[in-house]
C-alpha cells in the first residue's frame, strides 16, 4: 500500500458478520443458506473485489449493501456524512436517501424503462444525484462517448439495443453520479477489450477522487488492473 | 266572466290543506331566497308542461280582492294563457286584466314584463326544470350537495363550454344566476334578457316547478346577479331595430313570419306593453296606422 | 441500474404526508382490510399490490375518503403544515381537500371525467371550483396542461368521447393534476390499455411525479406497474398487508411464501 494510505482514512462501508439465508417456500420451506458472517470494510479510494467459486454468493452481498437483498444478520455500516447507517436496518426512506447520495451500483442487466433514450436514461441517475440538469447532460454524453456508444443510439430506448450495448449504457449511469461507494456487479462482462480498458480507466478516476469500490470481476485482468485487496466471501463461512 | 263556481270546488281549485303546505313551501322559500324546496305537488286538471307548479303556487297566494293576468311568451292571448286565466275566473271568481299595471298577481311562462314591476305585485313563473346543475350532473344527490356546500364551479363549466363552442356565452334562456349571494337559481325559462329586471325587483317573485315539486323564490329586493367570465362578461341580447308596431326600443322583440317569401318583422313580446304604447299613440315602421302606410 | 426509483433531488423532508393506523373496514361478517398502518412522505411512490379481492381497493377507498372505515385513524398534513384527522373533516372541508390537494386517477377514465363536456372544460373544471374566473387564463392552463400529458392542443374543444383510451386516461391525469394536489390515489392506472399505451401512461406519470415531487398511492395488480413507478410497496392478502418494504427489495428477495408466489408468478418483473 502506498505511503499516502499510511494512516488509513475512515471506511466509506464496513460489513460487519452479515448473513442472509434464503427461504424457500415455494419448494417446501427449503432453506438455501447463501453467505455467512461475512466482515470486511473498505476505504475511500480502494477497490475491493469479491472472491470465491461461482454460487458464492458474491452477487447477493453487493445486493444486501445496496438493499436489494434483505440481510438477516449482522450489519452493514454505511458512512453518510458524519453519521454511520445501517442498511441492514434502515428504514426503505433512508435506504432510498443513501442511494441517491451516497451508494451507485451497476448491475449485470440494464433494466430498460420503455420510452426513455439512453442519454436520459444516464442523466436522470446524475439528476436524481442532485446535479443541475444540464451538467447532467454533459456528463452522460461525455460518458456514452468514452464507452463508445455511437451516437446515433442516444436518443433511442435501449431496449432494442444489443447486450454489450446495453451495458454500456448501464456502467454510465453508474458512472455518472460521483457517489462515495460504487457497486459493481460484472460490468466488464459482455464488454470487448477496448470498452473494458475505458471502465477500468473510469474505476481508476473514481478511486482518486476517492470513491469505496465494491466489485466482482470474473475477467482476471481485469481484476489485477483494478483491485487493492480481494475478499474471498467463502472464507468467513469456513473459518467460522 | 263566467260566474264562479260555487259548489264542488274550493276556491282557486285547491284545498285549503293543499293551499297551506304549498304557501309553507313559499314562505320557506323566501326565507332562503333561490333555494329549491320540495312541496308535495298535487294533480292539476292540465297536462305537465302546461304550468301546473305556476298554477298551484297562484292558487296558494291568491286571494278574492287579486287581479290577475297571464301571460306566456309576454303575450296574454295564446292558448296556455288563456286556459289558466280562465281557470282561475272560474274557479276563485277573481278579477283577471291583460295591463301589467294593474295585475296584483302574474303567472308568467318565459317572459318578465316591461313594464317595471311594483311592490304589491307577485309574478309567479312556471318552471319546467328548477335544477340549473343538471346539465352537468345528472345526480339529484349530488346537486343538493353542491347547493348545500356552495360549490358552483361546475356551472361555470357550462359557461366554458359555451365560449369554446360559440366564441362567446350562448346561453340565451335559463341563464343561471345567484341569488342574494348564496344560492344558484336557474330562471327558467325566461330570456337572459330578462335577468337583470329579476335584480332588486320591488315585486315578489315565486317559482313553481309542478313535474319537479319544487318551489323558489326570490324576495324583493334582492341580489340577483348572472354569472359570467371576468374576460367575457355578462350581456342582454340587443335587437337591431325597434319594434315594428309600437317603435319601443330596449324591449324583447319576437320574430314575425309574414309571408312565404322571407317577409318578416320584430314585434314587441310583452303584447300589452305593445298595445300600451300603441294606444298612448307611439307607432312603429309597419304598424298599420303609421303615416307612411295610410292610403 | 437501481430498479427501485430515487427520490427528487429536493432536501427529504422529514414529516410525513400522510399518516394511516389501524385501519379496518368489514362488511357485516366480511372483512374489507384489518389493521393498515404506514406513513408516507412527501414525493412518496407506494404501491399496493394484491389480487383480487385482496382488499387493496377497499384500502384506497377507505385512504381517499370515499369510503368510512369501521376502526382506524387518517392523518393528512395540510397545506398550513398542521397534521389532521381526515375522518373529522366536514363534509365541505374533505370535499375541498379532493378537488384541491388530492387526485384520484380512476381505472375507468368515464368515472374521472366528464365524458359530455369538452377536454379543456374538464382539466379546467377544477380551476373554476377554486374560483377562477378568467375564461382565457382557464383555457390557457388547460392548453398547457394537455401538452404535458401530451394531447395536441387542437383537441382542446373535443369532448373525450372520441379520444382513445390511453387519451382519455391521460386527460384524466391533466384534469388531477390542474390544481397541484400534493397527493394522488390512483387506481390500475394502466390497466385495461394496451402495453404500448400502458408504457407510454406509465413513463408521463413517472415524470410528472418527478417534476412535481407528488406522493401517490397507487394500487396495482401489476408487479411491473409498481417496480417501475413505486418506491415503497405494500402486498395485500385476505385483507391484511402481509409484506412491506422497499420495492426492489420486496420483489428481488420476497420472504412470505404469498409473496413468492406472485413474484414466481409473473414472467419478469
Amino acid at each position: 500500500m502506498a505511503a499516502a494510505h499510511a494512516s488509513p482514512a475512515a471506511p466509506a462501508l464496513v460489513l460487519d458478520r452479515i448473513g442472509k439465508t434464503f427461504t424457500m417456500h415455494l419448494q417446501g420451506g427449503a432453506r438455501l443458506p447463501v453467505v455467512r458472517d461475512v466482515s470486511f470494510s473498505v476505504a475511500p479510494g480502494e477497490c475491493v473485489v469479491l472472491g470465491g467459486p461461482s454460487g458464492a454468493g458474491k452477487s447477493s452481498v453487493l445486493k444486501m449493501i445496496y438493499g436489494n437483498y434483505r440481510c438477516d444478520q449482522g450489519a452493514i455500516l454505511v458512512r453518510d456524512g458524519s453519521e454511520l447507517v445501517d442498511a441492514a436496518a434502515a428504514e426503505p426512506r433512508r435506504i432510498i436517501r443513501l442511494r441517491r447520495q451516497r451508494v451507485g451500483y451497476v448491475s449485470q442487466f440494464l433494466r430498460v424503462i420503455p420510452r426513455v433514450s439512453a442519454l436520459a436514461v444516464v442523466a436522470q441517475a446524475a439528476v436524481a444525484f442532485g446535479l443541475p440538469e444540464g451538467l447532467a447532460g454533459a456528463r452522460a454524453r461525455d460518458l456514452l462517448a468514452r464507452l463508445n456508444l455511437p451516437e446515433r443510439l442516444w436518443s433511442l430506448p435501449p431496449a432494442t439495443f444489443s447486450g454489450g450495448e446495453q451495458q454500456r449504457v448501464n456502467i454510465a449511469r453508474g458512472f455518472v453520479a460521483t457517489h462515495d461507494i460504487l457497486l459493481l456487479d460484472e460490468p466488464t462482462a459482455s464488454l470487448d477489450a477496448k470498452n473494458r480498458a475505458a471502465v477500468v480507466d473510469l474505476i481508476h478516476e473514481r478511486k482518486r477522487a476517492g470513491s469505496a469500490i465494491v466489485g466482482i470481476f470474473h475477467d482476471d485482468d481485469v481484476r489485477e488492473r483494478v483491485a487493492d485487496r480481494i475478499v474471498d466471501i467463502t472464507r468467513f463461512a469456513a473459518a467460522a | 266572466m263566467n260566474a264562479p263556481l260555487t259548489s264542488g270546488y274550493n276556491f282557486a281549485y285547491l284545498d285549503e290543506q293543499t293551499k297551506r303546505m304549498i304557501r309553507r313551501a313559499i314562505l320557506k322559500a323566501i326565507a332562503i331566497p333561490g333555494y329549491q324546496v320540495p312541496f308535495a305537488s298535487r294533480e292539476m286538471p292540465m297536462p305537465y308542461g302546461w304550468g301546473t307548479g305556476g298554477v298551484q303556487v297562484t292558487a296558494a297566494v291568491l286571494g278574492a280582492d287579486d287581479t290577475l293576468k297571464v301571460i306566456d311568451q309576454g303575450s296574454d292571448d295564446t292558448t296556455n294563457a288563456v286556459s289558466i286565466r280562465k281557470f282561475f275566473e272560474k274557479t276563485a271568481g277573481v278579477a283577471t286584466t291583460t295591463v301589467t299595471s294593474e295585475a296584483t298577481v302574474i303567472q308568467t311562462r318565459h317572459r318578465i314584463p316591461e313594464t317595471p314591476l311594483k311592490e304589491d305585485q307577485i309574478l309567479v313563473y312556471q318552471v319546467p326544470i328548477p335544477e340549473p346543475l343538471r346539465f352537468l350532473e345528472p345526480r339529484e344527490t349530488e346537486t343538493r350537495t353542491m347547493h348545500a356546500l356552495e360549490e358552483y364551479g361546475l356551472m361555470h363549466v357550462k359557461l366554458y363550454e359555451d365560449i369554446a363552442r360559440h366564441g362567446h356565452i350562448a346561453t340565451t334562456y335559463a341563464y343561471p344566476v345567484k341569488v342574494a349571494g348564496r344560492y344558484l337559481m336557474d330562471p327558467s325559462p325566461t330570456p337572459r334578457f330578462d335577468n337583470p329586471k329579476m335584480h332588486q325587483s320591488p315585486a315578489l317573485q315565486l317559482f313553481g316547478a309542478g313535474r319537479e315539486k319544487r318551489i323558489y323564490a326570490v324576495p324583493p329586493y334582492t341580489d340577483v346577479v348572472s354569472l359570467d367570465f371576468e374576460d367575457h362578461p355578462f350581456e342582454v341580447n340587443k335587437f337591431d331595430k325597434p319594434c315594428a308596431l309600437c317603435g319601443a326600443e330596449g324591449v324583447y322583440l319576437d320574430e314575425v313570419i309574414l309571408d312565404d317569401r322571407g317577409g318578416r318583422m320584430f314585434v314587441c313580446s310583452d303584447t300589452d306593453h305593445c298595445e300600451t304604447r300603441r294606444a298612448d299613440g307611439n307607432r312603429g315602421e309597419m304598424s298599420p296606422d303609421s303615416s307612411e302606410n295610410r292610403p | 441500474m437501481s430498479a427501485a426509483r430515487e427520490l427528487p433531488a429536493a432536501e427529504m423532508p422529514e414529516l410525513p404526508l400522510l399518516s394511516v393506523d389501524g385501519l379496518s373496514k368489514f362488511y357485516g361478517a366480511r372483512l374489507g382490510c384489518i389493521d393498515v398502518g404506514f406513513d408516507l412522505y412527501p414525493g412518496e411512490v407506494l404501491a399496493i399490490v394484491g389480487e383480487s379481492g385482496s382488499g387493496k381497493s377497499t384500502l384506497l377507498s377507505l385512504l381517499s375518503g370515499r369510503l368510512a372505515p369501521s376502526a382506524g385513524r387518517i392523518r393528512y398534513r395540510m397545506r398550513d403544515g398542521e397534521l389532521r384527522n381526515v375522518l373529522g373533516l366536514t363534509e365541505a372541508e374533505r370535499r375541498l381537500l379532493m378537488r384541491t390537494d388530492w387526485g384520484f386517477v380512476h381505472q375507468d377514465p368515464a368515472q374521472g371525467l366528464r365524458m359530455a363536456v369538452s377536454a379543456g372544460a374538464n382539466v379546467g373544471e377544477r380551476l373554476m371550483a377554486v374560483g377562477q374566473r378568467h375564461y382565457g387564463d382557464i383555457r390557457a392552463t388547460a392548453t398547457d396542461w394537455l401538452g404535458r400529458v401530451e394531447i395536441d392542443s387542437d383537441r382542446i374543444d373535443d369532448a373525450p368521447r372520441a379520444f382513445s383510451g390511453g387519451m382519455r386516461q391521460r386527460l384524466q391525469i391533466a384534469r388531477n393534476l390542474v390544481t397541484h394536489p400534493r397527493l394522488v390515489f390512483m387506481d390500475e392506472p394502466t390497466g385495461g390499455l394496451d402495453v404500448s399505451v400502458q408504457a407510454r401512461l406509465l413513463d408521463l406519470l413517472r415524470g410528472l411525479v418527478d417534476d412535481l415531487g407528488l406522493s401517490v398511492v397507487i394500487v396495482t395488480h401489476d408487479l411491473a406497474v409498481a417496480r417501475l413507478i413505486s418506491h415503497r410497496l405494500m402486498v395485500m392478502r385476505q385483507g391484511r398487508v402481509i409484506e412491506a418494504g422497499l420495492t426492489d427489495q420486496v420483489l428481488d428477495d420476497p420472504r412470505e411464501p404469498y409473496t413468492q408466489l406472485l413474484v414466481s408468478s409473473v414472467l419478469q418483473v
